[in-house]
């Protein structure tokens, strides 16, 4: 008997040593970060989900730039590139030796390849205007490739450093939604769906190897079950924790440390400039001068989030500020919607998508444009309800909606575009932009454009969506701000 | 016994088949267009098409049905829209999940329950029914999903002993799904047993003011024995009729625990499923589920003729 029990003792023992052992190493090189959104794949260059870029960006797959964390181009798989006089001829020169997770070795055809894929006929690519530039790309020898363009593209070296325009091997390609092989720092390991994608440094990488051993990213959908697993330790940390209500109890908690960023998310109450009383241009500045931007931000976002005056991110360089343009004015709004024609206001429909930011701030936005007579119908709608009705069939009269993609003043020119905004002169700048090389021009056409849209009230701009970051304090490296959406694990590591 | 047999097997198929179509019809309706989910606002005309194309959305209604009943009966179930990964290996891995915490759960609420209806019953309108009474009041006012999050705070952040949620995953080993499953199990079962303890304490009270029974006292059986041996196998019958409701509901209905302890299961996906219009995955798992109860049905009707030989009827029986 005494022997069995000795056994069963030392089983025990042995099991519960190894259970702290594993833990105790686990918490110097590894990580367990949270997400709310499970990606649906993990090919970037086949999906628009940010969750997908948000997992394999710059951990698993890698463009020929790449964008750091303050949102500038650095060089990733082209070591560097040289530009012709005329701004159309790209002559990308490639990294040697660097590898694909699966040990092909990477080269000037699969940077052909992919590119070709992005903006052939048959491409599923969510973001393949970034590639209509592009006339061909040819390799010239194993290391470099020359890319030549339509016409001159300012943007082309940040579009390039897009999680849509990552580098693939041909013979891996069609398996990258669910075992993506790319050169990154990380190596995919496994997916369990609904739960979680553990990655592994990739021992093999060219460039600076990461400092993490293993990542795990974890699926939490619920906001709730995402306070109860950061206060139990399962998780590390959030990039964007989902409930900005619940920030201030991490932040009385020593543990952890509340990181507020922005993002590239322009929140917006978009309006349908070709209908009813939305066509006027009064009207629309009614709206604009009815909205209260501090309100809705403490009320939607508990206070976080910054104001916005037209549909720029305002940490970027050229942002111009024109909040002030219309000011919160309740007795201008009556007025404008009385010389525009509607005295006693007007009924309409907003079409809520499920975000909390257009939930709540629906609800808000709704309140403050009653008080100019303006009766608002609240729909709550899903995403895929929304894409269809409001996106796709423009049946809508407002909505509200983070446009998240970074640098996206251009969808202002797409005529066919849900905001239903013709505007010749608008889209003058962007060519005059495309065709713009000098940064500081570059600058000067995007103010312009910012202080066009503003002037005609397009859309009613509200706040830029911050990054609500929650990690325990002993995380350094992680992004503040997210100026693409990834979530850059390479220079993450742990302190004592 | 055999012509009932093959009775409800045809009728089993007829229903199925019914349900294929309603389940079809039904995702045609519903708006949406998969594609234009995938991928997003920036998406151009021409790109979208090329998906619905390499998705076979373009194929005229009636080939998809008839495409999709075929592969019902192959078991080939086509490709997870969203996930790139065939359906039948999404499901599983899914079931691996939602069937064994279903059983845990009804396992522990059956114990749990039983024993509390038969003490209930036994001391009828003493002061351990009402105990028992009460507790099963409490459990039945509680939601569930509460009482997670009770668990939670308690046995996750408070003493740490267990994970907040999360699936380790069959790989890690028996002991952490077991830390894995317990927490999910215990919310589950608990408002469970207390309905079960219910049922079972007024079936055997009904049982127990029978003839039968009052016979049987007569010819000197003790209380103790008529509640065991005449008593309690009577009552059986709308305690299995329960058990397979609520086992049906465990299987599929458990999204909102599924939720609280972000557990991968069916639940889960069924929802994102339809939320993403992962249209291929929400049929398959709607017909699934759907079977699932109708075999759960078919097992409760056998089980009361194991329970009441009166109706197992037939010549053959």
């Amino acid at each position: 008997m005494s022997k069995i029990k000795t056994f069963v003792t030392l089983i025990v023992l042995t099991l519960v040593m190894a259970m702290n052992a594993s833990s105790v190493m686990a918490a110097k090189n590894s990580l367990n970060l949270g997400m709310v959104l499970e990606p649906t794949h993990l090919d970037p260059t086949a999906g628009a989900a940010a969750s997908i870029d948000e997992v394999v960006y710059a951990n698993i797959f890698e463009g020929l730039t790449r964008i750091d964390k303050n949102g500038a181009v650095k060089p990733a798989l082209a070591k560097s590139w040289t530009v012709s006089e005329d701004q159309k001829t790209y002559t990308f020169n490639l990294q040697k030796g660097v590898l694909f997770h699966d040990g092909a070795s990477f080269e000037a055809d699969d940077v052909v390849f992919s590119l070709n894929r992005a903006r052939g006929e048959n491409s599923v690519n969510a973001q393949k205007v970034l590639f209509k530039p592009i006339q061909s790309v040819e390799s010239k020898d194993s290391h470099t490739v020359v890319v030549t363009l339509n016409q001159p593209t300012g943007g082309f070296l940040f579009n390039m450093g897009w999680g849509d325009a990552i580098i693939v091997d041909e013979a891996s390609a069609g398996k990258n939604k669910s075992h993506p092989i790319g050169t990154g720092p990380f190596k995919f390991s496994k997916w369990v769906k609904g739960d979680r994608v553990v990655m592994v440094r990739n021992d093999a990488y060219w460039g600076t190897p990461a400092k993490l051993k293993m990542a795990t990213i974890k699926i939490i959908p619920d906001p709730a079950a995402a306070v109860s697993a950061m206060m139990a330790g399962d998780i590390d940390g959030f990039a964007n924790f989902p409930a900005p209500e619940s920030l201030s109890q991490f932040k009385s908690d020593p543990r952890f440390k509340v990181v507020i960023g922005s993002t590239e998310g322009e929140t917006i109450l978009s309006t349908n400039n070709q209908r009813g009383p939305f066509k006027k241009l009064k009207v629309r500045q009614a709206v604009a001068h009815a909205l209260d931007r501090k309100a809705i931000i403490d009320g939607a976002m508990f206070g976080y989030g910054t104001p916005i005056g037209t549909h720029f991110a305002p940490h970027h360089p050229a942002y111009v500020d024109l909040i002030s343009t219309h000011p919160y004015d309740l007795a201008k709004a009556k007025q404008l919607l009385t010389e525009a024609g509607y005295p006693d206001g007007f009924k309409g429909v907003i079409k809520l998508p499920p975000p909390s930011y257009a939930r709540r701030g629906g609800e808000i936005v709704a309140s403050q444009l009653r008080k100019i007579g303006i009766d608002l119908e609240i729909i709550p709608v899903e995403w895929a309800q929304w894409l269809d009705q409001v996106f796709k069939k423009r049946d809508y009269d407002l909505t509200i909606v983070s446009h998240t993609e970074p640098m996206d003043i251009g969808i202002y020119a797409r005529n066919d575009y849900y905001f239903a905004y013709d505007s010749p002169k608008f889209q003058a700048l962007m060519q005059k932009l495309a065709a713009t090389v000098d940064t500081d021009a570059r600058y000067e056409i995007l103010g312009d454009a910012q202080r066009l849209i503003s002037a005609e009230c397009v859309n009613g701009f509200m706040f830029q969506l911050a990054k609500h970051g929650v990690w325990n304090k002993n995380i350094r490296g992680l992004w503040e701000n997210s100026p693409v959406q990834a979530n850059d694990l390479t220079e993450v590591y742990w302190v004592d | 016994m055999r012509i009932f047999l093959v009775k409800r097997v045809f009728t089993l198929i007829l229903t199925l088949l019914v349900a294929t179509l309603v389940v079809f019809v039904v995702l045609e309706i519903l708006p949406g267009d998969p594609a234009a989910v995938m991928l997003g606002v920036n998406a151009e005309a021409e790109t979208l098409n090329a998906l619905r194309e390499e998705m076979g959305l373009n194929r005229p209604v009636w080939v998809r049905y008839t495409h999709w009943v075929a592969s019902l009966l192959t078991g080939n179930l086509g490709i997870s829209y969203t996930y790139d990964v065939p359906v039948s290996e999404l499901i599983l891995s899914r079931i691996t999940v939602s069937f064994p915490l279903a059983i845990l759960a009804m396992t522990l609420s059956t114990l749990i329950a039983i024993p509390l209806g038969i003490i209930a019953a036994s001391n009828h309108n003493k002061p351990m029914d009402f105990l028992v009474m009460s507790f099963s009041q409490i459990g039945i006012a509680i939601p569930n999903f509460w009482f997670a999050m009770l668990l939670t705070i308690v046995f996750s952040v408070t003493f740490r002993l267990l994970p907040a949620g999360g699936f380790a995953g069959w790989d890690a080993g028996i002991i952490p799904v077991l830390k894995s499953f317990l927490l999910p199990t215990i919310a589950l079962a608990l408002p469970q047993a207390a309905i079960l303890s219910r049922v079972t304490r007024s079936a055997l009270l009904e049982v127990l003011k029978e003839d039968f029974i009052r016979t049987a006292r007569a010819k000197g059986v003790t209380n103790q024995g008529t509640l065991w041996k005449h008593a309690l196998r009577n009552a059986l019958i709308p305690v299995v009729t329960i058990m397979g409701l609520q086992f049906s509901f465990l299987l599929a209905g458990t999204i909102i625990i599924e939720n609280v302890f972000y557990l991968p299961g069916i639940g889960r996906l069924i929802f994102q499923a339809i939320s993403q219009r992962d249209l291929i995955v929400v049929k398959n798992l709607v017909i699934l589920l759907a079977g699932a109860v109708i075999m759960i049905n078919f097992v409760v009707d056998l089980l009361y003729a194991v329970i009441d030989p009166r109706l197992r009827g037939g010549s053959d029986a």
